[in-house]
């Protein structure tokens, strides 16, 4: 079985089609979105749209529920004054911008979804399984608490997103955790390609992650034209994150430019 | 004091462990901060050094409870003489925050909090503490030549490619403007540190800072104040304890205070708290947030 997962679409609508193609192309024969359709990029009704015409299960985001549920900020958890300023922006604006049609189906998106295959029970959350905007970072999440958070959840494979950068473990008991990226903005990693998690059953590892290259100056011409702030549009066509870089743990933070 | 209604303290429940702050050198430090919330010193001994035993003890229970990420606090957690053994032991079981005034960062520390940041799976921050962009700023609340020692121990981290987060408390009005934020932010950077962060935090008006200014004046301001599920739930005392020699508190602002005791050991602490000291209001209401 192929299956491919994508999280944190940030209303980069560009991307999410070459990712639907691509994973077609790779013979996936689902896919699901693990949320937060909404925020940074242009259009928000485009994506939401793409999602709902293409049949992608999708888990409710903390953008999702915020949007949805029209409440007054996205819940993304920051805390400095400046990630906070580019938050209410990029909010302000896609609340304005998705359709009154849209909210109550973003608000009763499922805030977990769970399938079995071969005998394994994948469990598919925003954040983590018990808090929808719980950031889990490659090295800032110990072993211990993902084993916990995976029994709690019964989960062999717990699929995760929300920090927007893609990384999996396999714990000492055979649970296996991923987080799969996002396709909204690149992975701070200097290149413009955003990322998704494809699941083969067959293959001896069973989950790789996939680069995603798309017409990224046409997302950043969006923006623009939108008005979102510059900062934005330099992440999309430089690779770097410019914002929202205070949650970052160290490791993470020096693999960055900024 | 018939006719007066008595408040009861907010509570606030125990969701889960995220931070486990433990107070490795107690009260001792190797200055005496006019600012300090627990009155730390060179004599300050108030509040014991933690045994490599004690701290030991303190990371399996940690872990047991699903701790997230662990700090080192005192005091000075430099003044430890085990603090390579613990601060490993630390990053076997999950990240690592060392919170520090610097002037101990010496060449030798440089190297090894490199080779530990480089060898362990986890984070390694440092917490830097810097109260201002220049020695008449920052040297009245932490001493006199604390200024250009610090600078000199963050020049050498950023030499060696690390990245501490500089935190600075809000010791006068504005230093905490937006506008003193770039500065702060830029004055790192200058210094060599690539992808500098700046943590501010507000003053908390208890211990030492009590006889520099003056303590909280409005009393019972968390207790008549209906306390938000959102902001309950953020509180640092919904997800963090702190771990002393002399047993486990509600939170790192509370040690010297004999009521925030919940036993001997963090075990013991995993249950709610409320919120009946004036120092809360800070957290409450300022929305104070300790973690890095």
């Amino acid at each position: 079985m192929r299956t491919a997962f994508f999280g944190g679409v940030y209303s980069n609508w560009v991307a999410l089609e070459e990712a639907l193609r691509d994973a077609r192309r790779r013979g996936a024969e689902a896919a699901y979105c693990l949320g937060d359709l909404g925020g940074f990029g242009p259009h928000p009704d485009r994506s939401i749209e793409i999602l709902r015409e293409s049949g992608v299960v999708t888990v409710q985001g903390n953008y999702d529920d915020a949007v949805g549920n029209m409440k007054t900020d996205c819940g993304c958890g920051y805390t400095d004054p400046r990630d906070n300023h580019f938050a209410r922006i990029s909010y302000a604006y896609t609340v304005e911008k998705t359709s009154a049609a849209h909210r109550p189906w973003l608000a009763a998106l499922p805030e977990r979804l769970s399938f079995e295959h071969a005998g394994l029970r994948y469990v598919l959350v925003h954040g983590s399984p018990r808090q929808q905007n719980e950031f889990l970072w490659e090295s800032a999440t110990p072993d211990h608490l993902l084993e916990s958070l995976a029994r709690d959840a019964a989960a062999d494979v717990l699929l995760c997103t929300h920090t927007g950068l893609h990384w999996q473990r396999l714990l000492p008991s055979g649970r296996r955790v991923v987080n799969v990226g996002a396709l909204g903005r690149p992975a701070n990693d200097g290149r413009t390609c955003v990322w998704y998690a494809l699941l083969d059953t067959e293959a001896e590892e069973p989950f790789r992650f996939v680069p995603v290259e798309y017409d990224h100056e046409r997302l950043a011409r969006e923006m623009r034209a939108e008005k979102l702030p510059e900062e934005f549009a330099e992440t999309v066509l430089t690779g770097w994150w410019t914002t929202c870089l205070e949650i970052l743990p160290v490791k993470e933070r020096l693999r960055g430019r900024f | 004091m018939s006719g007066l209604v008595q408040l009861r303290p907010p509570e606030v429940r125990f969701r889960w462990l995220d931070a486990l702050w433990i107070q490795v050198t107690g009260t001792l430090c190797n200055i005496a901060c006019k600012h300090c919330f627990i009155s730390c010193g060179p004599k300050a001994d108030q509040v014991p050094m933690m045994s490599t035993e004690q701290v030991e003890r303190a990371l399996d229970d940690g872990r047991e409870l699903g701790m997230r990420q662990v700090y080192f606090t005192g005091g000075e957690p430099f003044l430890h003489p085990e603090l390579q053994r613990i601060a490993r032991a630390a990053l076997q079981l999950a990240p690592l925050t060392i919170v520090t005034n610097g002037l101990l960062i010496d060449d030798g520390a440089v190297g090894w909090i490199s080779e530990e940041s480089e060898r362990s799976r986890y984070s390694f921050d440092l917490r830097v503490s810097l109260d201002g962009l220049t020695a008449e700023q920052n040297d009245p609340v932490r001493g006199r030549g604390t200024f250009e020692q610090v600078v000199v121990a963050i020049r050498r981290l950023g030499r060696a490619g690390l990245s501490p987060v500089v935190t600075v408390v809000e010791h006068e009005e504005g230093l905490a403007s937006s506008e003193a934020r770039a500065r702060f932010l830029q004055f790192v950077r200058d210094l060599g540190v690539r992808q500098p962060r700046v943590k501010f935090l507000p003053l908390l008006r208890i211990g030492r800072e009590e006889r520099r200014t003056h303590g909280y004046q409005d009393h019972g301001l968390v207790q008549s104040t209906p306390l938000l599920p959102e902001v309950e739930s953020s509180l640092l005392c919904a997800t963090g304890r702190i771990v002393t020699a002399q047993g486990a508190y509600t939170c790192p602002i509370l040690i010297e205070h004999a009521t925030a005791r919940l036993g001997d050991h963090l075990t013991d602490a995993a249950r709610p708290i409320q919120l009946r000291w004036d120092a809360c209001q800070t957290c409450v209401l300022d929305g104070l947030r300790c973690n890095t």
